[in-house]
């Protein structure tokens, strides 16, 4: 199997952790810390040089799997990472992520949405290059920033506008709101608002598919999770915790950190003591990988390598992609703290272009076909617009549904029967 | 960090300066938000006492998520006014370690639901340390930041945690209304001895209210554990807390247009709760409304209608009535969330049914 970094270079890498070899590492990390100026906040190296002095001999157990991807490219024989079906679908998937949120903050300045709108321009490549590999049946846990996760694994675009809009026909009625999509169909087991606090649900649904697998005997439960989020909450302990209960158990889990660099106004950099956060792969026993996160071709290799091996039975990977948000943190935050200098230098390095250009390039795609694409898309969003638009606002008894599932749960009323048999009960009952 | 206790100490009126810089302030009557009025309490607290620090995140360079430690960190430097990452129980822990240790930290959550994720913290480590010790350590220290719902932003940030927090025993719970709440009761938060938590509200941070020349003093405080009658009347007695105060206030301006003399109890404490103002109240108006927008059961009102009945039940005229946010997570859609959250009008409804007036 023609994979962009083998399993044996785990086992290698991982070995090596243990043994503290001398080996010369094959791929050599340090090439990647360039990449982590790309912020132009200069990392604190007073006192974090020393006290990463410790774990230099770590440096094997990771690989930079950019480096592998030009090595693959090199020995493939096509050349090309990917075939034109391939290419179009993810070209596909990366205009509506953008044409979808470029939407919603229309919508949200007309009033349309609102609280906390939290976009996720720029990331693009890696919600298409790991969501996009995935069955039905494998699963994702998203954070705030869930629209477009939510998009990538199927959910309708008019259902997921309409949940913005807060309309009964939206993924949760309405109920969920931006930061909070689920969609049991989709196997999104949802936007979670607090930090951190999706990783350990991720994580359950990993342990459900091994269980399903070993205890259940369902003997083709190969399904695969992956959970995303950003590098401000790799400082949290739920983050750790994970790791190492995914690596322990080998829980067929990705962990898919999208580090943007910037946690609301703060810097990874000013926030996090060792800022490659892949290094802490190697540190619970699994893989740690860094890749170009505004390429989607990279991401699209390592995703397809950490999902296959979870789904192989081999455990979990840490993926540490480096992105960049185009926007505020929501549409709430005037973004006064990072550097139009940085802002500009990843603008300019769009995923979307970038892959139009390399599709366009390498003869996999004319600019017609792409912009045919550009067209349908268009139309997808504003037909969502439309749907959400005039679909029903939830009716007042809405408001007391789903709270339970066996609504039994509101308890017995002054007739001594449940609350909830009383054909009035949801009516009006909004306030004690 | 060993500098701290050598750093100047500085006594500009920065509250004065405030005053003439804000927009919103009129020549007439002396204006403040509660925004303002929470920073200058913050300002004045560090610059009396180099103990005192602030840490949370977004609250340095950010100028804080809700800008209410505008201007600190470029005036007390980052070893005072430290940003930290998102890690709720780490930062809350080290600020109760460091109140063990004799700091006197003020713990932002950028809102009070991530203090969930500190919970363990502030009950077990903070509010209980003193007493464990035999009062060897005390733990002054506050945790503060916007409480409740703020609007449209779903069931996981729309909570309001003075009835979680003020069931426990060994902490203080502070809930202020307006600008003079905000900074007499943090004022003296800061001071006390013990584990605080203060409950701010993001959608009163922009609102004026008009401020005493004695409020505006750095000495001012308001002590802990007395409720204030923000209105008097004789017909009955509305209590609560936080933002429901303004809507209180508001159904009593509606109800005394119709002949009701409403006496309404801005409570300030939660814990402790001053059980003499409210049992007063109602002994003289023989008719009670409680209103909080958290949850009915084992709430705020559940408390309060507790105390009545023990110590006033022969004064009663009427049932109690309880207003109380929905009991389902807060929804997304306006319309369920507007449904979900106490309104003016239903305080008004439940005082007119206690006083026996048709709805
Ligand atoms: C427990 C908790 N604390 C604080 C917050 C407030 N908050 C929301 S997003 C955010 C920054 C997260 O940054 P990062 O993990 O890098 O993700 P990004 O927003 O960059 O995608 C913070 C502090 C929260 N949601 N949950
Ligand atoms: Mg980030």
């Amino acid at each position: 199997m023609a994979t962009a970094f083998t399993a044996t270079n785990f086992v290698q890498t991982l070995s090596a952790v243990n043994t503290r070899s001398h080996d010369k590492p094959l791929f050599d990390p340090l090439k990647t810390t360039s990449s982590f100026l790309g912020s132009t906040r200069k990392l604190r190296l007073t006192n974090s040089a020393k006290l990463n002095q410790p774990n230099l001999h770590r440096r094997s157990a990771v690989v930079a799997v950019s480096d592998v991807v030009k090595e693959k490219k090199l020995k493939s024989t096509s050349n090309l990472l990917i075939t034109k079906e391939e290419g179009l679908v993810i070209y596909e998937d990366m205009i509506l992520g953008r044409a979808f949120e470029d939407m919603c903050a229309q919508m949200y300045y007309r009033g349309k949405m609102f609280g906390f709108v939290h976009l996720y321009n720029g990331q693009e490549a890696v919600s298409t290059g790991f969501i996009k590999l995935l069955k039905k049946e494998d699963c994702v846990v998203s954070t705030y920033r869930d629209h477009v996760h939510a998009l990538s694994k199927g959910v309708p675009a008019r259902q997921v506008m309409s949940e913005l809009f807060g309309k009964t026909t939206g993924c949760c009625r309405g109920q969920g709101g931006s930061m909070h999509m689920f969609s049991k169909e989709h196997n999104l087991l949802g936007g979670f608002a607090f930090i951190g606090e999706g990783i350990p649900i991720a994580t359950g649904a990993a342990f459900t598919s091994k269980y399903r697998r070993e205890v259940l005997k369902e003997a083709d439960c190969d399904h695969v999770t992956l959970a995303f989020f950003g590098d401000g909450t790799c400082n949290n302990g739920q983050f750790f915790e994970c790791l190492n209960m995914a690596a322990l158990w080998k829980l067929p889990i990705v962990f898919v950190v999208e580090n943007n660099l910037w946690a609301i106004g703060m810097s990874h950099l000013r926030a996090t003591s060792d800022p490659q956060i892949y290094k802490k792969g190697p540190a619970f026993g699994m893989p740690g990988i860094h890749v170009d996160g505004m390429d989607v071709l990279k991401v699209r290799e390592v995703a397809k390598e950490a999902i296959e091996r979870a789904r192989r039975g081999e455990g979990p990977t840490l993926v540490e992609c480096e992105t960049y948000r185009f926007r505020g943190h929501s549409l709430a935050d005037p973004d006064e703290l990072r550097d139009p200098a940085e802002k500009a230098r990843y603008a300019a390095r769009d995923p979307i272009t970038a892959l139009k250009k390399y599709m366009i390039e390498s003869k996999l795609a004319s600019e017609t076909e792409l912009k045919a694409i550009e067209k349908k898309i268009e139309e997808v969003v504003e037909e969502a617009v439309e749907f959400g638009d005039e679909s029903p606002v939830p009716a007042r008894n809405q408001l007391l549904e789903n709270v339970f599932a066996d609504p039994k749960g509101f308890g017995i009323g002054p007739d001594g029967r449940y609350r909830c048999e009383d054909p009035k009960f949801t009516e009006g009952t909004a306030h004690v | 960090m060993l500098g701290i206790v050598r750093q100047r100490v500085s006594s500009v009126p920065t509250l004065q300066r405030m005053l003439y810089a804000s927009k919103s302030f009129s020549s007439a009557a002396k204006e403040m938000t509660v925004r303002d009025a929470l920073n200058s309490a913050l300002d004045e607290e560090m610059s009396a006492d180099p103990k005192v620090f602030l840490m949370g995140e977004e609250v340095g360079d950010y100028q804080g998520a809700y800008k209410i430690t505008k201007g600190l960190l470029e005036k007390y430097g980052p070893q005072r006014v430290l940003d930290t990452p998102i890690t709720e129980a780490g930062f809350a822990g080290i600020g109760v370690g460091a109140a063990y240790y004799g700091l006197r930290p003020v713990v932002e959550f950028m809102t009070f639901n991530f203090s969930m994720q500190a919970i363990d913290h502030i009950i077990n480590s903070a509010a209980k340390s003193n007493y464990m010790s035999a009062g060897q350590i005390s733990v002054p220290i506050v945790f503060r930041g916007p409480n409740g719902a703020a609007a449209g932003v779903g069931a996981q940030h729309s909570q309001c945690y003075a009835a979680w927090y003020g069931s426990c025993p060994g902490l203080k719970v502070l809930t202020p209304y307006s600008s003079e709440d905000a900074r007499g009761l943090l004022k003296a938060a800061i001071r006390d001895p013990d584990p605080v938590v203060f409950l701010e509200n993001e959608l009163l941070y922009g609102e004026s209210f008009p401020v005493s020349a004695e409020a505006l003093n750095s000495d001012f405080c308001l002590p802990i554990g007395k409720a204030k009658i923000e209105r008097e009347g004789k017909d009955l007695t509305i209590t609560a807390y936080s933002k429901m105060v303004g809507h209180a206030l508001k159904a009593a301006e509606v109800l005394a247009k119709e002949g009701i003399s409403a006496e309404v109890i801005n409570l300030l404490s939660i814990r402790p709760l001053d059980r003499a103002a409210i049992n007063a109240s109602v002994r003289k108006t023989n008719r009670l409304v409680t209103v909080e927008e958290a949850f009915s059961q084992n709430g705020v009102g559940a408390e309060i209608c507790a105390s009545v009945v023990e110590e006033s039940f022969e004064y009663l005229d009427a049932p109690v009535e309880r207003i109380a946010g929905a009991d389902v997570p807060m929804p997304y859609a306006a319309n369920l969330e507007r449904m979900a959250v106490p309104q003016v009008d239903d305080i008004v409804r439940a005082a007119k049914r206690t006083c026996f007036r048709s709805v």
